[in-house]
């Protein structure tokens, strides 16, 4: 595979759409496909067919508003429809050249109007399984003129130019350890893709692995030649399905076209990408837990250092990134590292896609340049909270960020904005809460999943989090007392300081974001035994059925 | 295990293919395992204890999962499952007596955003209501 040739796919895979006058494509991600877009499909190959029009119907990953399921739009006039059932089908094919079907049609552009797409460029553009139809995007060419044109060092440099960090939540500059990597010395490198995206309330690395699956697998190529690597690994929760097999279908095709293999595009490098299976276990997502996984054993961690950067996956140099971190390798391969470095924030570079879920209107994934306020995401692209009720706080990071006020709505998404209001930027996960939400329930359900998903290595982690699901009980059912706060805080602080890994370091972060903004309703738990929000039961504990 | 040619680290894919195969890891089927890879006992029978997706028992006809995650719920995901065990007189990860219903909760599906969700034998349905699961549970049991 030469560029050229690559050129001469995309060449006649665009010569192939443009025998068709119409392009009907439907969302067949999760969400919509739960909600019969797979029937949708095949009515309106049937109702095209019938009304002999010349059209394309084309499957494809996720568009992104998801509550507006099952979506289709219709190109090239970009005409988005929502809600649509089988029964709509032959209404769609009779408008294709005419009017839109004005009853399905929504209006979708203040949402996308704040949205800058990168990640998700092809989302909705693609059919998922079929490489050709990436290729037609330009897919591949960044490996191919990275393969010809650029040094190792020369695509290190462009990452570091970038200000990538990585999206997995830590925010460590991606250029950094690829340059770490790739000075560690021996023969035998690994390349990780961590696709555990454990954090309940996101799924944006589920839908990229599923919409758009060789952009990761590009990604990661890329990073294999920059750092000198020969062999990757993708870890993909057990939990995805899906994601496990489109990633499967992408290997092979990439292989196909020799994209993946020995001797890429007639040079020396050669690489290829094997595919591991979590088993459901949070813990995983963390760094060296996802090492000891994919070598088989129990996903425990191990201090740090040594970084796996030095010594990974059986003690080789080993480099991990993050599902949306490999997504945006291409793309800056392609453009650039000044074009991405223009967008975002002063020391958050670029787009994050997040999972905007929990009470709002407009559920589903956007992606948006760093440094946008979190009103503008919540308000305008989300539609704010529905049904009347008001906004209370959001919540990002999952089990290790923070409910972030009302009052803090104005704060611009960055690494190290979140992160000083007590919250992460976590791997995206956006859950908004109403007044029917009580904080220290809230927190109460964190602590909970902290607590069973803590491998029970290091004993902060292991009886700490413990510790605070009973006090967080003892607040919830009334029985609390104003010592217990004080108790809880100095807990905090202590399996913040003294746990092994992010799981435990960070698991107090949701109790002392709700204590420090939401404090009032703890005391109103614990002084006048009320819950505000009418959640907690405050009678004797509900007997558990045997 | 050919497939990954009976390499040790594999023993979690190896793992995934038996239960998806068997419904269950059951003792024979560890030790079957752990002594083809040439791992210890030990550490095979570690990794299904650690590891949530992997089961010991049995599961029954069919599994009504509930999904646990933030989103699910914040939009009343506990509801449903206190309503579910009240149903059915068992506990997540218990099934019913006759072996008809399984009814286990997951960490999450990602699909947050139809939240409330809940997997009927794997099928997943969003928006779920506390009558709309009710409904199916009655269904399942007198098939």
């Amino acid at each position: 595979m030469t560029i050229e040739e690559l050129e001469q796919i995309a060449e006649s895979v665009r010569l192939e759409n443009d025998k068709y006058d119409f392009e009907v494509n439907v969302c067949m991600d999760l969400a919509c496909a739960s909600q019969g877009a797979g029937q949708l499909k095949e009515a309106l190959v049937r109702a095209t067919e019938a009304s002999g029009k010349n059209v394309l119907i084309r499957r494809t990953g996720c568009m992104g508003p998801c509550s507006n399921g099952p979506m289709v739009r219709v190109d090239p006039e970009e005409i988005f429809y929502s809600h649509v059932n089988a029964s709509n089908a032959e209404a769609i094919a009779n408008s294709l050249g005419g009017e839109p079907v004005s009853a399905l049609q929504c209006d979708l552009n203040e949402h996308f109007d704040k949205q800058v797409r990168v990640v998700l460029e092809n989302a909705g553009h693609i059919d998922p399984e079929k490489i050709d139809d990436y290729i037609a995007r330009d897919g591949y060419k960044a490996l191919l003129t990275a393969l010809t044109e650029m040094t190792p060092n020369g695509v290190i440099h462009r990452i570091t130019e970038s200000g990538l960090r990585g999206r997995g939540g830590g925010g460590y500059p991606t250029g950094l350890k690829w340059g770490t990597v790739a000075k560690a010395g021996g023969d035998l490198k690994y390349v990780v893709c961590n696709g555990d995206e454990g954090d309940p309330g996101a799924f944006m690395d589920r839908s990229v692995m599923e919409g758009d699956p060789h952009r990761v697998i590009e990604g990661m190529a890329i990073a294999a030649y920059a750092v000198g690597a020969s062999k990757g690994f993708i870890y993909v929760r057990a939990e995805y399905p899906v994601a496990v097999s489109r990633l499967t279908t992408a290997l092979r095709e990439a292989r196909r076209r020799g994209l993946l293999g020995n001797s890429i595009c007639n040079t020396p490098f050669s690489f290829d990408v094997e595919i591991r299976l979590g088993a459901g276990a949070f813990v995983c997502g963390e760094e060296t837990a996802l090492l000891a996984s994919i070598e088989g054993r129990r996903g425990t961690p191990k201090p740090r250092p040594p970084y796996p950067a030095v010594s990974g996956l059986w003690g080789k140099p080993t480099l991990i990134n993050n599902v949306e971190t490999y997504a945006n390798i291409a793309p800056i391969v392609r453009n650039g590292g000044r074009w991405f470095a223009d967008m975002g924030s002063e020391r958050s570079k670029g787009t994050k896609v997040f999972a905007l879920t929990g009470k709002i209107s407009n559920t589903g994934l956007v992606e948006v340049p760093m440094g946008i306020k979190l009103r503008e995401i919540i308000e305008v692209i989300g539609g704010g909270v529905p049904d009347g009720h008001t906004f209370k706080a959001v919540q990002t990071g999952g089990p290790s960020g923070g409910c972030i006020p009302a009052e803090m709505l104005d704060l611009g998404v960055s690494y190290d904005a979140l992160m000083a209001v007590g919250s992460i930027m976590g791997s995206g996960g956006m859950i908004v809460m109403d007044d029917t939400s009580c904080m220290v329930n809230v927190a109460r359900f964190f602590v909970e999943f902290c607590m069973t998903e803590s491998c029970g290595k290091c004993i902060p982690c292991r009886a700490g989090t413990a510790q605070m699901y009973t006090l967080l009980t003892r607040i919830c059912e009334g029985k609390g007392t104003m010592e217990d706060l004080d108790l809880l805080v100095s807990l905090c602080e202590t399996i913040k300081e003294t746990s092994l890994c992010g799981l435990g370091m960070t698991s107090p972060n949701p109790v002392l974001s709700t204590l420090k903004y939401f404090k009032n309703e703890y005391i109103e738990h614990i002084v006048h035994k009320r819950c505000p929000a009418g959640v907690c039961n405050m009678e004797a504990p509900v007997e558990v059925l045997a | 295990m050919r497939k990954n040619g009976f390499a040790r680290h594999a023993l979690i894919e190896t793992l995934h293919t038996v239960q998806s195969a068997f419904g269950c890891l059951d003792d024979d089927s560890i030790r079957f395992v752990a002594r083809s890879l040439r791992v210890p006992l030990s550490q095979a029978y570690g990794v299904v204890t650690f590891y949530h997706y992997f089961s010991l028992k049995p599961p029954g006809k069919h599994t009504m999962t509930i999904c646990a995650g933030t989103a699910c719920y914040i939009k009343g995901s506990d509801k449903l499952l206190a309503a579910a065990q009240q149903k059915l007189h068992i506990l997540p990860g218990q099934t019913t007596e006759d072996g008809q219903i399984s009814l286990m909760t997951a960490r999450c599906v990602g699909a947050c955003s139809r939240a409330p969700v809940m997997l009927c034998d794997g099928e997943v349905a969003g928006e779920t209501t506390g009558e709309h699961m009710l409904e199916q549970l009655e269904r399942w049991a007198v098939e």
